[in-house]
């Protein structure tokens, strides 16, 4: 443990199904008492010892999970939803215990997995300042110092007697990111808590992330955010399935991991059967992306000059009012290429129980050659989020010739949209004549 | 969890603790070492809900006078008036006030320590500290109730002429023995409430049938001479009647006190270590 912060032995966590949601009634424990002496009777052979009897009743969330992190290194955790990267933070965080393996942790930890845990809407911006320091493990008088740097840095310096409950969420969430943004650990988790305020905001959270790498401090993030990855980490460790795929170089485990988003769903569709386990949440759960093209076939690669038209089915469990969708295009290197919302959809008003279907098109002569991977997020603005941003499908793009060149070369830039060039005028003679 | 924190001898940092995560068996240590590290959060805590306990409200800080004063006003009338219950001789609104004081202490330090858990889950699964912390703090923040309510007892007493004798210092160790004993149902009540939210529903029944078993309408010197001390296993009746000694001069403090005592400790070592083994699965379950 050396030069070590961070050492992670064959980590695993286990869960019931269902056990994460799901909290036991006192009837449910009297049942299982009640039929306990007769288990062996009615079920089959007993398994091993220390197995539990039903494999199938449990997950894991996490499985031989090894890896070293060593002291000042910025490490990105990347992977699809339910790859276990929070798991992971959250064993780290000593919030969850693991069912397996061991973690040896050298330095004080600060661990973010969420910006304002524990701020309370009745106390005022001062109050919530030192109440959110204590509870992410800021002793007083660190607070103390760096209280007017925190309130600088959230510009709400004309608000901080004013209960946070009467703060707009831009105000809140300012707040809220400037106290964990000067917390200042040896050992920084971070989960993700990047994806909030405007974006003149995030930029400067992104430069705070930035100072805390470079002065010499030892991070691990898990994020989405591809570009975030790529600019703060050296290295980057991809997760699938609880299991750890890939660690290496940023670039190479991005690639990787957008092109494995590919080789599952290379068929231009994926499906959710089972509504359990479908992107989203109990008021609206996707059911199928598919990607036609101008045939009106499922298509997984599309030309140039081809639209791509991406059907989104979804249901919707409970009554929503003002749902949006934010669908992005990412390119291979994971670099964002645009994003697009549904937002003048969202205001027809209430979406009452029932499939609906929503219908984006990419359209020809704006993409360039490569793959691209589709990133979906939905939400209520400023209210709630319904599902956080992932990428689901991807389609490859392919042809030339279409966007402006007639050369089959490799044309540089994300997009290679056909733009309309005026005709050559000659506006001066020059020379002879 | 198991967690062991040692500093490291060899290395240049030596004050960087070493931190080991590994599933813990068995039986786990309680680590009152970790929570006195806490201890500032545990004050922030305590602060937050003494400061938000009356937010909102038109009376504020003076529910905390008006709900032992009421209760005293309808126990005076119906056990002292109407069913006139005997009061060893104190006058009856000094005697129910007197054993309201620490009972409303109780039941409140009860039902929010019980409650504390499921109402902090959001902080169970986004942070960690050691998880003591939270039914700790709920059950000191009735202390500031418990000083406004005090006052108004010293008004009672100033009153009807009644001066406390030297058995008043043992107060201190009377109110201890009265969080002692809330803190200790409180561990039970909210490490089970994570999994069986049964419990939220119980707790006022528990109150309710508590205050019946416990003598603050009434004299413990109703009970049989011979069963009196067993009386203590109520740990609350060793509470009032300890109050009753130590602000009014009457009762006694014999084996009653010591047997609740007793039964304190032994629920609040019990609850102490349910509480620790339950702690792993807090923030899977809650």
């Amino acid at each position: 443990m050396r030069d070590l912060a961070v050492r992670v032995e064959n980590l695993g966590k286990r869960y019931r199904i269902g056990g994460r949601f799901r909290y036991r009634a006192l009837r449910d424990t009297l049942t299982e008492a009640i039929y306990f002496p007769f288990r062996r009777l009615i079920s089959t052979p007993r398994s091993a010892p220390g197995q539990p009897a039903d494999e199938k009743a449990y997950i894991w969330a996490l499985r031989g999970v090894s890896f070293e992190i060593k002291q000042g290194e910025v490490v990105g955790i990347i992977g699809r939803n339910g790859a276990g990267k929070t798991t992971l933070l959250k064993i780290l965080s000593r919030i969850t215990e693991p069912t397996e393996g061991e973690v040896k942790i050298c330095g004080r930890v600060g661990s973010l997995l969420e910006v304002g845990t524990g701020f309370h809407p009745e106390l005022t911006g001062r109050e919530n300042i030192y109440l959110n320091g204590a509870i992410l493990g800021m002793k007083k008088a660190e607070i103390d110092r760096k209280f007017d740097e925190i309130v600088t840095f959230a510009e709400v310096e004309k608000f901080i007697d004013t209960p946070v409950k009467h703060y707009s969420s831009g105000m809140y969430v300012r707040l809220a990111f400037a106290v964990a943004a000067h917390l200042e650990p040896e050992i920084l988790l971070v989960d993700e808590v990047l994806a909030v305020g405007d974006a003149a905001f995030q930029k400067k959270c992104l430069g705070k992330m930035g100072d805390v790498a470079k002065a010499g401090r030892t991070v691990l993030v898990v994020s989405h955010n591809m570009g975030m990855v790529r600019f703060l980490c050296q290295r980057s460790i991809l997760l699938a399935d609880g299991e750890m795929i890939m660690e290496g170089r940023p670039e190479q485990v991005i690639a990787h991991y957008l092109s494995s988003c590919s080789s599952e769903t290379a068929e231009g569709e994926i499906e959710w059967p089972k509504g359990e386990q479908a992107p989203g949440d109990d008021s609206m759960r996707l059911r199928s992306i598919r990607l036609v093209g101008p045939l009106g076939t499922t298509q997984g690669i599309f030309g140039l000059d081809q639209p791509i038209r991406v059907e989104i089915t979804y249901r919707i469990l409970k009554p929503v009012r003002g749902m949006r969708f934010v669908l992005g295009l990412l390119n291979q290197e994971g670099i964002l290429a645009f994003a697009s919302t549904n937002q003048n959809l969202r205001d027809e008003g209430v979406l009452y129980p029932g499939c609906y279907r929503t219908c984006c098109v990419i359209p020809e002569k704006l993409l360039n050659r490569g793959r691209y991977v589709v990133r979906l997020s939905a939400g209520i603005p400023g209210v709630k989020k319904l599902m956080p941003g992932q990428e689901l499908i991807s389609f490859a793009v392919e042809d030339s010739g279409t966007h402006g060149s007639y050369f089959p070369e490799s044309w540089p830039g994300v997009l290679a949209p056909l733009l309309t060039w005026e005709a050559d005028q000659r506006i001066e003679a020059e020379g002879e004549d | 969890m198991s967690q062991e924190t040692t500093s490291r001898p060899s290395t240049p940092s030596s004050a960087a603790p070493l931190i080991i995560i590994r599933p813990s068996r068995g039986w786990v240590s309680l680590e009152l070492r970790d929570l006195w590290k806490y201890r500032e959060l545990l004050y922030f805590l305590i602060w937050r809900d003494v400061k938000v306990r009356y937010k909102q409200t038109i009376l504020g800080a003076a529910w905390a006078i008006l709900q032992p004063f009421m209760a005293m006003v309808i126990f005076t009338i119906f056990f002292g008036r109407l069913a006139k219950i005997p009061s060893d001789g104190i006058p009856y609104p000094v005697f129910a006030y007197t054993a309201l004081l620490p009972w409303q202490l109780f039941a409140h330090a009860l039902t929010e320590s019980g409650n504390s858990l499921v109402a902090n889950q959001q902080l169970l699964t986004k942070v960690y500290f050691p998880r003591l912390v939270i039914p700790i703090s709920a059950v000191l923040a009735g202390l500031v109730d418990f000083g406004i309510a005090f006052l108004v007892l010293l008004v009672l007493l100033l009153h009807y002429g009644i001066v406390p004798s030297m058995a008043i210092l043992s107060l201190p160790f009377f109110l201890l023995l009265a969080i002692a004993t809330a803190l200790a149902v409180g561990l039970w009540l909210s490490a089970l409430n994570v999994q069986y939210r049964d419990v939220r529903y119980t707790i006022p029944f528990l109150t309710q049938f508590w205050l019946f078993a416990t003598p603050i309408a009434y004299s413990s010197s109703l009970v049989p001479e011979r069963w009196r001390a067993w009386y203590g296993l109520n740990p609350m009746a060793g509470v009032v009647e300890g109050f009753r000694w130590a602000l009014l001069g009457k009762g006694g403090v014999g084996p009653l006190v010591i047997v609740s005592a007793v039964a304190v400790l032994l629920l609040l070592a019990g609850g102490l270590i349910y509480f620790r083994r339950m702690e792993r699965t807090f923030a899977d379950v809650v």
